[in-house]
């Protein structure tokens, strides 16, 4: 048994589609981590080097282009977990179960 | 017989803890002269005790193996762990202190708590699906997954230790001060109260009754802050600039409330909390630890998604709570401390009843009447407790599963005795907490989770990647990269300004590490590490 699931892990491994499907969720995974990353860091470095340029009136009113941005970055982590998971949960997952079977079948 | 001990066991702390209330009760009139007391609070909270002690009854017969003691059987799912993720992370700190935050500097609030959520996409996008997929109960198992066992089994247990102590510690603090000003009781009575209750969670009922009380923490949290929110934006017609404009009106900061302010003074310690609260957050055990309570990747992938969303509605509803106490607070001379009012406006926020942190408090009365108010103060008092409970469970696991069965038994240990010893640890640790809550009484120890997330981020988080990502890395590398990363963070915090000069209080400028937030220089210690293990690798290979 233990030399069957290891023999499947090698198979698995040499299957040119798992390759695929790795280079393709890493490249997925660390694009959108650099997102976040320049995301917040360019809020963060906004406030401390163009104070003023947050602290401007939105529309004539007393709320100002800060409250939207700041606002945005928190609906931005949603929206990119969530575009993470959309695709991670389909796509990415469809493929590792098409693997796994072509693998156990051959 | 040993169910009935059980039983026995857990209606008697329970009982132990309602005397202890009573006790209290009665003791703070005596002391005060007057019923000081918050008994709608109390009655509330008496509620949540019997329910979460009810689930813990139940957890604990269906709470057999080791597996489900840490991980709930891995039958969460991915709906509920998010939900107790966001319990776990939406401590009562962070509920009052950021909408206290923004009641006295308006914007401010809002970019600190950004902060606190931009570490989540990371830990989904980096952390979460290889540690369900990989691990068993906690994050050394997938540390050590590629490395010698012993050692990294040794370093992640004590960051996890680390960690969780120094949490503990400003948990237990917060939640004696908090239920004295809330509840009227006395604070060695709170934190008694606190531990115990913590103890019969986390010995008794294990994950099961840990997440059920995170959940439910969450729900009545979320709930409780939606509507405070919803009175708030009502009295406004729903028109966030006609808030906005009553703000600045009243506050004495004026317009300067709506932008940047005094909070980021430079941007080197900005950047370094802002790194801190990123990899932080992909490094506290209690929240790694909850992604093998869920039964695949794809729940632990959601999980994420959910807590995240959660978290961030939080943080959204604590900048308008925050502006509601500043448009319905500062104009009302009953939360203010007597004589703080020179006239009808102008009061600062500082002077407000049990400082700026109580101004969520107050706005649920002026929102709600004293019935909310007691639900608000029952709401923070059972945060405390989800958390710790949390907190208590990563501890003992670290011991049991990490420290004692992999390390001194090296595998060899029954499941019913590995979940003993982890039962016997938390009620150590539970103890151990009253005991640090007591001794610190008297010390500021905000800090201090601001040092468990540096530890966090510079010990457990660069280990826990190094040896997912980097199939260079060596025991040897991870293990002086660890320590290294454990002490510097330990020693930099230590000699910050805010704990050299505000803390110890050493005379101002003889702090001698300039920045409050080390994470950056951590930073350079992370790459001087990766040399490190490099080194090793090399001079192996040879």
């Amino acid at each position: 048994m233990a030399l069957d699931s290891d023999a499947l892990i090698e198979r698995v491994k040499s299957d040119p589609q798992f390759h695929e499907l790795v280079r393709r969720r890493a490249r997925l995974a660390w694009s959108l981590t650099a997102t976040m990353i320049v995301i917040y860091f360019g809020f963060v470095l906004t406030v401390a080097f163009h104070k003023e340029w947050l602290a401007q009136s939105l529309s004539g009113g007393v709320t100002t282009i800060g409250i939207p941005v700041g606002v945005g970055v928190i609906l931005s982590a949603f929206v990119l977990t969530g575009l993470y998971v959309a695709r991670a949960n389909t796509t990415f997952d469809d493929l590792t179960k098409g693997i796994i079977e072509r693998v156990k079948k051959s | 017989m040993i169910t009935q001990m059980r039983r026995a066991a857990i209606w008697l702390l329970a009982l132990l803890t309602v005397t202890f209330a009573t006790q209290a009760y009665a003791d703070s009139i005596q002391v005060t002269g007057k019923a000081d007391l918050n008994v709608e609070a109390i009655g509330m909270f008496l509620i949540f005790v019997l329910m979460t002690l009810g689930i813990t009854k139940w957890a604990a017969g269906r709470t057999k193996s080791a597996a489900d003691f840490y991980a709930a059987g891995g039958g969460i799912t991915g709906l509920q762990n998010g939900l107790a993720i966001a319990g776990d992370y939406m401590s009562a700190a962070s509920f009052l202190g950021i909408s206290g935050l923004v009641f006295a500097a308006g914007y401010d609030g809002l970019i600190y708590s950004v902060g606190w959520l931009v570490g989540w996409p990371i830990v989904l996008f980096l952390i979460a699906e290889r540690l369900r997929n990989l691990g068993k109960f906690t994050f050394a198992d997938v540390a050590a997954f590629r490395l010698e066992a012993l050692p990294i089994r040794i370093l992640s247990a004590v960051g996890t230790l680390v960690v969780v102590a120094f949490y503990l510690i400003a948990q237990m603090v917060g939640a004696g001060k908090l239920i004295q000003t809330l509840f009227g009781m006395d604070y060695l009575y709170a934190v008694v109260i606190v531990g115990c209750l913590m103890i019969v969670y986390v010995a008794f009922g294990g994950m099961v009754a840990t997440t059920w009380v995170q959940i439910i923490k969450a729900c009545l949290l979320l709930g409780g802050a939606s509507f405070m929110a919803l009175m708030v934006l009502a009295k406004f017609n729903f028109s966030p600039e006609a808030m906005f404009q009553k703000a600045v009106e009243i506050h004495p900061q004026a317009g300067a409330i709506m932008g940047p302010g005094a909070l980021v003074k430079d941007p080197i310690s900005t950047i370094s909390l802002g790194l801190a609260l990123m990899f932080g957050t992909a490094g506290l055990p209690h929240i790694l630890m909850r992604f093998f309570t869920v039964s695949d990747a794809k729940a632990a992938r959601k999980s994420v998604f959910y807590a995240t969303g959660f978290i961030g509605y939080f943080y959204i509803l604590t900048f308008i709570i925050g502006f509601g106490a500043i448009t319905l607070l500062l104009q009302d001379p009953s939360f203010f401390k007597a004589g703080a009012v020179p006239a009808a406006n102008g009061s600062s926020p500082a002077d407000v009843i049990g400082s700026g942190n109580m101004s969520a408090v107050h706005l649920s009365k002026a929102v709600g009447g004293s019935l909310f108010l007691g639900f608000i103060s029952a709401v923070a008092f059972a945060t405390i407790l989800a958390v710790v409970a949390g907190l208590t469970l990563a501890g003992a696991t670290a011991i049991s599963h990490d420290l004692y069965a992999s390390v001194i038994r090296k595998g060899k240990v029954s499941d019913d005795k590995e979940v003993r010893i982890s039962k016997i640890s938390a009620v150590v640790i539970g103890l151990f907490a009253i005991f640090l809550g007591y001794v610190f009484e008297k010390q500021n120890v905000a800090f201090m989770v601001g040092l468990a997330f540096a530890i966090a981020a510079s010990c457990n988080f660069p280990v826990l990647a190094m040896s997912v990502f980097w199939k260079g890395t060596t025991t040897w590398g991870a293990l002086i990269g660890g320590f290294l990363g454990l002490f510097s963070a330990t020693i930099m915090v230590i000699m910050s300004p805010s704990v050299w000069e505000t803390t110890l209080g050493h005379e101002k400028g003889t702090a001698l590490f300039p920045y409050d937030n080390p994470a950056l220089f951590l930073d350079v210690d992370r790459v001087l590490r990766n040399m490190v293990v490099l080194e090793t690798r090399s001079q192996r290979t040879r």
